[in-house]
Order: C-alpha cells, then sequence, then structure tokens
C-alpha cells in the first residue's frame, strides 16, 4: 500500500457506495450495573459531519468509544459500510484501522517524536515502508501547519498543538470515519479556532466526522446533523438550523438555554 | 551574572561546609567510644586492608560475573513474566495464575535458602545430564529470585502507564501486543529505571550469598582472610568494591533520568 | 544422615566404653594435682561472678573431639559437659588444674567467629580446634598448644584420587575446605591445585560436597579426617596427611586479649604435659587418627 497523495486519501476510499458509512442500531452499553447508553440508532451518510451534543454524562464519549470498539456493548450493532464491526470473529484491529478517533485529552505518545507519533500506525499496522509513512506524515504536518513540529517531543507542544497532531496521527491512517471527542474542551481558548479550523478544513474535504462537542456555534456552523443525548438515548435529531432554532422538545430546548446562558451559542 | 556566580559560590561553601561538621561530629563521636580502639583494631587494620586487597578484588571478579550474567537473563525474563501477568480476559487465568504464585513464591523465600537448595539440591540428586557447577545454580537462584522482584517492578511501570495510551494505539488499530511493546512498555521501563536499579545493586550484593555453596567470592574471601588473620578488616575491604561499584552505576542512572526527563519536558518548563 | 548419625552413636558408645576403663585406672592420680601458684580462682578475671569457668566451643561440637550423646540443650551431636572426646577432656582436665571441679564448669556456644571479634568475650577460654598463627594472635590471646596437628586429605574409595601418593598428584583435582580453617591456606600455598578449591561454611556442606562429587577431595586435620571417613562419608577414606614445613601447626586454647587466665592455663598445660595426662587423653580419644600414609 502506498501513501498516494494524502489531500486525495482524506477522502473516503469507497466513494462508490451509496447509503451510510455508518449505522448504529439499538445499542445498549453499561458499565456493571449503571446502563449509559439505553438503545441508540444514528445513522452517518457519507461526507456526512454529525455533532453529538448533550449534557456533560448523557454518553457521548461511552457511543463514540463503543463505535471504535473500544469498548463492548450488550446489545444492538454497528455498521461501517456495509461490514458489521460488532458481528463475532471481527478483526477488531482491522476495523479500528477504519475508523480514527481523537480524544479530548490528545492522548499522544510521550516517548515519541510528533513524527513517530503519526508514523507509528501506518508502519506497524499498515505496514507502510518508513519512507512512505514518513513522506505521507510530513504532508500532513506541513498541511496542518505543524511542518516545523516535527521533530519536537509532545510535551514541548502547546495543547492547540498537541490536538492538532493528534487529528494528523488519525488522518495518516486514512479512515473512512474519524470520531472526534470534544477536542477543544481540554484547551485554552484562544487555541480553540486553530483547532476547530483544522476540522472544517476536513469538512470541506468531505471527511465522514461524528463529533461530541460543546461547541455550539461551532456544531450549528459545520453539521450535516446534530443529535441531542440525553441520559443515553437520542432524545431529538435533525439538521442543526432546526434543532438548535425549534427543538421540539421541552428537555433540548431546557439544555440549549442553558448553554445561552453560559454565552456558548 | 556576578551575583548569581557569587550566589553560586556561597552554596557550594555552604554545603562544604556542613558536610565537613557533620562528618567531624561522627569522627568525635565515635574516636571518643570506649570501644574505639578495639574497632579500630579489628576494622581499620590498613597493613591487612593492603596485604588481602588483591585476592579479594580477583575473588569479586567472580561476583561481577555473577550478577552480569544473571543481570543480562533477569531483565527479559522479569519483563516476560510482567507481561504475562498483564494478560487480560479469562483466557489467560491459569497463566496469570501461575505467573503470580511464581513471584510470590521466589520473594517470600529467603535467597540464601534458594541458593543453597539448588546449589547443593541439584548436584546431589545424581542426574549426570544436569549441570553441576555452583555458578551455574548460583546463576539460576539469583535469577529466579530476581527475576521475581522486577518482574513486579515492571509490573507497576505498566500500571502506572495510563490506560487512555493504550486505548490511543489500540484505537489506530495497533495490535494488543504492539500497543503493549511500541507504546506501553517504553514508557513503562522508562519510569521504572530508578527502582529497577535498586534491585540490580541489591542482585550484587547477593552475590555475595553464593559463597554459601564454596566458591570463593569476595565475601567468602574476606571470610577466609578475617579468620586467618582473626581480624575484620578485610570485610572492609569487600564493603570497598561493593560500593565502587554502585556508585558509578547510580549516578549514571541518575544521568539517564535527567537526560530523559530534559528531552521531554525542557519546552514545558520556559 | 540418619544413617551416619546412627553410626556416630554406636561409636561414641564404644569410646564412653573405653574412657570409663581408663578413668578408673590412672588418669585419676594424674590430674589429681590441684592449686597453681599465683593461679588462686579470684585472680583469674572469670567471666562469671558465682566463680565457676565459662569454657566456649562451637555447636554442633564434632568427634573425636568431643564425644558423649546430645544430652545437655542446646548442644548438638555432642555434649561437652560429658568429658569425652579429646578437647572436652582437655578441658576439664585444664579446668582441674586451676581448681575447679566437674561442677564448676560451664560451656557457652560460641560460633568460631564470635571467638575472636572485638568487645567482651563470653567465655574465659575457648576450645575449638583453633590453630594458633602470629597474626591471629594479635587479636586474642593464644595458649600452648594442646594438639600438634597434620593437615590431612579425605577421599572416597574407588576414585581416582584415593590412590594419589604424592602432593604433586593431588593437583588436578577439586579441594575443598572448610572456612575458618588453616586447611584452606593449606591447599592454597602447599597443594596450589589447578582448579579453584571450595570453601564451605560448614563441617556439613563440606561433608555434602565430597559426598555428592562436587569435589574430590576435602583438607582437614587429621583426627577430623578420620572421623569424616568413618562416620560421615559412607565410603570416605583418608588418602593421607601432610607433614609440615617448619614449625608444627597446633592447637590452643583462645582467651581474651590480656586475659589474666593466659599465664595460667599455660601453666596448666605445661602440668598437663609433664605428667603425661595430655598424651594419655590422645591415646584415649585420637589413637586411631594417625595411621595415614604422609604425601610429600
Ligand atoms: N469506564 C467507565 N466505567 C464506569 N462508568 C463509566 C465509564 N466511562 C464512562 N462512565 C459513565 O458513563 C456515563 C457517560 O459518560 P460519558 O463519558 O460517555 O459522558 P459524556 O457525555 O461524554 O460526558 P462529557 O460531556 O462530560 O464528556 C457517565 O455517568 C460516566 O460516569
Ligand atoms: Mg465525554
Amino acid at each position: 500500500m502506498s501513501a498516494g497523495n494524502p489531500g486525495d486519501r482524506l477522502k473516503p476510499a469507497t466513494g462508490a457506495t451509496v447509503g451510510a458509512a455508518l449505522r448504529v442500531e439499538g445499542v445498549h452499553k453499561s458499565f456493571d450495573r449503571l446502563e449509559v447508553l439505553r438503545g441508540i440508532d444514528l445513522v452517518v451518510s457519507e461526507h456526512d459531519v454529525v455533532c453529538l451534543i448533550g449534557a456533560s454524562g448523557s454518553g457521548k464519549s461511552t457511543l463514540l468509544r463503543c463505535i471504535n470498539l473500544l469498548e463492548p456493548i450488550q446489545a444492538g450493532r454497528i455498521f461501517v459500510g456495509d461490514t458489521e464491526i460488532t458481528a463475532r470473529n471481527v478483526d477488531l484491529n482491522a476495523i479500528r484501522r477504519r475508523i480514527g478517533i481523537v480524544f479530548q485529552s490528545y492522548n499522544l505518545f510521550p516517548h515519541m517524536t510528533v513524527l513517530e507519533n503519526v508514523t507509528l500506525a501506518p508502519r506497524k499496522a499498515l505496514k507502510q515502508s518508513r519512507g512512505d509513512a514518513n513522506a505521507q506524515a510530513t504532508e500532513l504536518l506541513r498541511r496542518f501547519g505543524l511542518a516545523d513540529k516535527r521533530d519536537e517531543y509532545p510535551d514541548r507542544l502547546s495543547g492547540g498543538q498537541q490536538q492538532r497532531v493528534a487529528i494528523v496521527r488519525a488522518l495518516a491512517m486514512q479512515p473512512e470515519l474519524l470520531l472526534l471527542d470534544e477536542v477543544t474542551s481540554a484547551l485554552d481558548p484562544e487555541l480553540v479556532s486553530e483547532v476547530l479550523d483544522v476540522i472544517r478544513e476536513l469538512a470541506n474535504g468531505g471527511m465522514t466526522m461524528v463529533i461530541a462537542t460543546h461547541e455550539m456555534s461551532f456544531a450549528r456552523d459545520i453539521a450535516s446533523r446534530v443529535y441531542f443525548l440525553d441520559a443515553g438515548v437520542i432524545l431529538e435529531e435533525g439538521p442543526p438550523e432546526q434543532l438548535f432554532s425549534a427543538p421540539r422538545e421541552a428537555r433540548t430546548r431546557q439544555f440549549l438555554q442553558r448553554i445561552i446562558a453560559a454565552g456558548r451559542l | 551574572m556576578t551575583a548569581r556566580v557569587s550566589r553560586e559560590t556561597r552554596a557550594v561553601a555552604i554545603a562544604l561546609l556542613s558536610t565537613a561538621v557533620l562528618a567531624a561530629a561522627i569522627v568525635v563521636v565515635a574516636t571518643r567510644s570506649p570501644g574505639w580502639g578495639a574497632f579500630r583494631a579489628y576494622f581499620l587494620d590498613w597493613a591487612i586492608y593492603r596485604d588481602s586487597f588483591p585476592e579479594i578484588l580477583h575473588a569479586f571478579w567472580l561476583n561481577v560475573k555473577l550478577f552480569l550474567v544473571a543481570e543480562v537473563i533477569i531483565l527479559p525474563a522479569a519483563l516476560f513474566l510482567a507481561v504475562l501477568r498483564s494478560l487480560p480476559g479469562p483466557v489467560f487465568f491459569p497463566i496469570r495464575a501461575l505467573a503470580i504464585a511464581y513471584a510470590d513464591l521466589f520473594r517470600g523465600v529467603p535467597t540464601i535458602l534458594v541458593i543453597s537448595i539448588l546449589g547443593f539440591g541439584m548436584p546431589a540428586l545424581g542426574l549426570s545430564w544436569l549441570p553441576q557447577s555452583e555458578f551455574f545454580w548460583a546463576v539460576v537462584a539469583l535469577v529466579l529470585v530476581y527475576t521475581a522482584y522486577v518482574s513486579e517492578v515492571y509490573r507497576s511501570g505498566i500500571d502506572s502507564v495510563h490506560a487512555s495510551q493504550d486505548a490511543a494505539a489500540r484505537s489506530l488499530g495497533l495490535s494488543h501486543g504492539q500497543s503493549l511493546r511500541l507504546v506501553v512498555l517504553p514508557q513503562a521501563v522508562r519510569r521504572v529505571i530508578p527502582p529497577l536499579l535498586n534491585d540490580f545493586i541489591g542482585l550484587q550484593k547477593d552475590t555475595a550469598l553464593v559463597g554459601t555453596l564454596g566458591v570463593v567470592e569476595a565475601f567468602k574471601q574476606a571470610q577466609i582472610d578475617q579468620s586467618a588473620t582473626f581480624n575484620g578488616t578485610p570485610y572492609l575491604v569487600a564493603a570497598t568494591l561493593f560500593v565502587l561499584i554502585t556508585i558509578p552505576l547510580a549516578r549514571f542512572v541518575d544521568w539517564l533520568v535527567a537526560r530523559d526527563k530534559k528531552r521531554q519536558q525542557a519546552g514545558r518548563a520556559a | 544422615m540418619r544413617k551416619a548419625l546412627s553410626t556416630s552413636l554406636a561409636l561414641a558408645a564404644v569410646t564412653a566404653l573405653v574412657v570409663a576403663v581408663s578413668a578408673n585406672g590412672r588418669s585419676t592420680t594424674a590430674t589429681a594435682a590441684t592449686g597453681i601458684p599465683g593461679c588462686a580462682k579470684d585472680k583469674l578475671g572469670l567471666l562469671d561472678k558465682a566463680g565457676m569457668l565459662t569454657i566456649g566451643a562451637d555447636n554442633p561440637a564434632f568427634h573425636p573431639w568431643f564425644g558423649g550423646d546430645e544430652k545437655t540443650k542446646p548442644w548438638k551431636f555432642s555434649d561437652p559437659y560429658s568429658g569425652k572426646g579429646y578437647e572436652s577432656a582437655v578441658a576439664y582436665a585444664v579446668a582441674k588444674q586451676l581448681g575447679f571441679s566437674k561442677e564448676q564448669v560451664k560451656w557457652a556456644v560460641t560460633p568460631f567467629n564470635n571467638s575472636f571479634r572485638p568487645g567482651k568475650k563470653s567465655f574465659d577460654f575457648y576450645i575449638t580446634q583453633v590453630s594458633y598463627s602470629p597474626q591471629r594472635a594479635k587479636a586474642v590471646d593464644f595458649s600452648k598448644g594442646y594438639y600438634f596437628v597434620n593437615q590431612s586429605i579425605v577421599g572416597r574409595k574407588g576414585k581416582p584420587i584415593a590412590s594419589v601418593r604424592s602432593i604433586n598428584g593431588l593437583r588436578k583435582y577439586t579441594l575443598g575446605a572448610q572456612v575458618g580453617t588453616t586447611s584452606y591456606d593449606f591447599i592454597v600455598k602447599q597443594i596450589r591445585p589447578a582448579s579453584s578449591p571450595k570453601v564451605y561454611d560448614t563441617n556439613d556442606a563440606a561433608v555434602q560436597a565430597l559426598k555428592n562429587g562436587r569435589i574430590d577431595g576435602l583438607v582437614v586435620d587429621l583426627p577430623t579426617a578420620f572421623y569424616v571417613a568413618a562416620v560421615q562419608v559412607p565410603d570416605g577414606r583418608v588418602v593421607g596427611q601432610f607433614r609440615a614445613r617448619g614449625a608444627r601447626e597446633r592447637f590452643g586454647l583462645v582467651l581474651p586479649k590480656g586475659s589474666k587466665l593466659t599465664a595460667c592455663a599455660n601453666r596448666a598445660l605445661d602440668r598437663l604435659w609433664a605428667n603425661g595426662t595430655i598424651k594419655n587423653l590422645q591415646r584415649i580419644w585420637l589413637a586411631h587418627a594417625t595411621g595415614a600414609p604422609v604425601l610429600k
């Protein structure tokens, strides 16, 4: 497998397939007795950008982790493209290579340079040559304004830079689907925009994304659909204009009012 | 600039002075004690020190060989054991249980017993295909005991690497083994270098127990010289050698740790 | 081990009989003389305030140096209080010369290493096959000799070493000794074997090593060699003994440095040599330990 043109590769490889990039059906997830997800249904078409909003503890992160198979689910099914990833006997590692995830706390590998962070998985999981992996990583880093940080260790970068590296690290695997879990909430306010700009660019490039976020104006701006999660169920969903301006559910309205009061919309 | 230099000079001066005062206090207390004469005659006989030094140094070479050979086996073996203990899921329960039983057993039994039981017991079995040499069984005993200790050190290192690191690696499609090998263990090992060194020094010192098997290592040679002269100074010779080899090692690891820290965190402080 | 023990018990019984017989004979008269001028008990600086004589010995106390069954706690293997065995008998003879009855003697378990370490000692004198050397005499007082000793070597019957007839012939074998003995010194300086000798912490460890073939030969003093060969190693054999070069090696009583007792113990020993007691006790306890070929 060669790196090709990294810019093109940001687009899903299976562009010809009609239908959903991601389908979540009746997913239940419990931690011991605590039922965190109580029957989630969700469909994401290719090139869609879906935003998950909801109060803290409503289950946004858990849902993303379930989609990436980092958490086992108790009931329901998840499809990526045509593959049921929750089926038995699937190759977990192969599935995860198709789905990128970026965490709130970056989770960069502190003992590796930026370049090593980005090329580790392409080299070890995709068996790319060092040369190919380095070329692709360098190009991605350049695109996201990180070219000069290539050989730094993560601890020497700002939060915004670290988060951008984490996004680049996920992109280097050329995922069909990118999951972003509150990628700006650990950042100082002045660093938020540099990360949001990156995500915007990805959206413009046609990347299919599921984004858990508290940045309502950003969600309104970028999302093709918004899902409102409340206590483990999807209470309401719709295009951003509708959901933000005319929510049907009282709880959604409450939630949005609190957000507005906090000055975040 | 000059202010800084003078502040540093003052700090050095204070350090030197306080050290000197403490040393002087110790010397005064010791030399004024009623048994000081007997103590000095018994432990600080310069002529005996000089005379016994070459032989003990020669014997010490055996200690060096023992701990080098043992350590080379222990480091990977203990890591392997620690990894076995961290295997997830019920399938690996028997392996985990065995690894735990092993660690409990060999951390519990005094090293000298393990050395004696193997070193005297194995040759006594009279099996000609079994190695007979004391060196072999001493290494086996030290490896068994210290692998148990060191695997615990590794394990604490592995536990100290946050689960999110593994999650990040797995989310990128790396296998459990790759995540462990490329992401978790490198960080874990770096963190446990100081306690690893502790165990390494412990191992060095415990090579002195191998003398029970009859081989003449430094401590045994000191014992021989002591009983020949009825003077304890040869033990001081052995102690000197053990300390001499420990200090550079300790400083080396300090340096390693400092270098690592600096490399990863220099930007943060700025 | 059990076999070795029962054999040793049998041996002890036999020797006990011998003593009983000879004790009725002449030894009573030989040791009758008591009281050495200038050695009154209160001038000896005794450890025990009640005036008992405290004698140190290592535990276990081995044949033929000590005899009797293990009876008084904590003594193992044999019992210094029995008066049986060469060193026990000599110790009581010295005590008697100094005016102590058998009841006025007590034995203190003292590991070899503690016999010479600095600080207060736990005995008035110590007796457990300690060889005199000028170097050692800097740390403790030594009495005159109560036994002149030859080093010797024990091997196993039927092994190549059993037929060796010269010191040179021993060089190719793996030899061992017990730590604290002068035997190791003898191996290193006189025999100079090709492979490095082994040194064991205890008699038992050394004997085990000989039994399971870790060493071909064990160097010990001659009386001990006979005991090892007869009792501890079933197929053991005293291959030979060595003549000392220069001054003969001797066992002496160990006393605290500068002890007031040293001079008196020497005078007691002088008497015991002069009146034949020592020779007599050697005949009783060590007679079998003489006839080994001399290796040169
Ligand atoms: N590993 C876990 N073990 C037990 N409970 C968990 C675990 N992870 C999450 N939870 C619980 O699941 C619930 C949902 O958590 P989750 O992190 O998915 O919420 P969230 O919507 O992402 O919240 P936030 O906006 O604060 O990130 C919470 O009650 C949380 O305490
Ligand atoms: Mg969350």
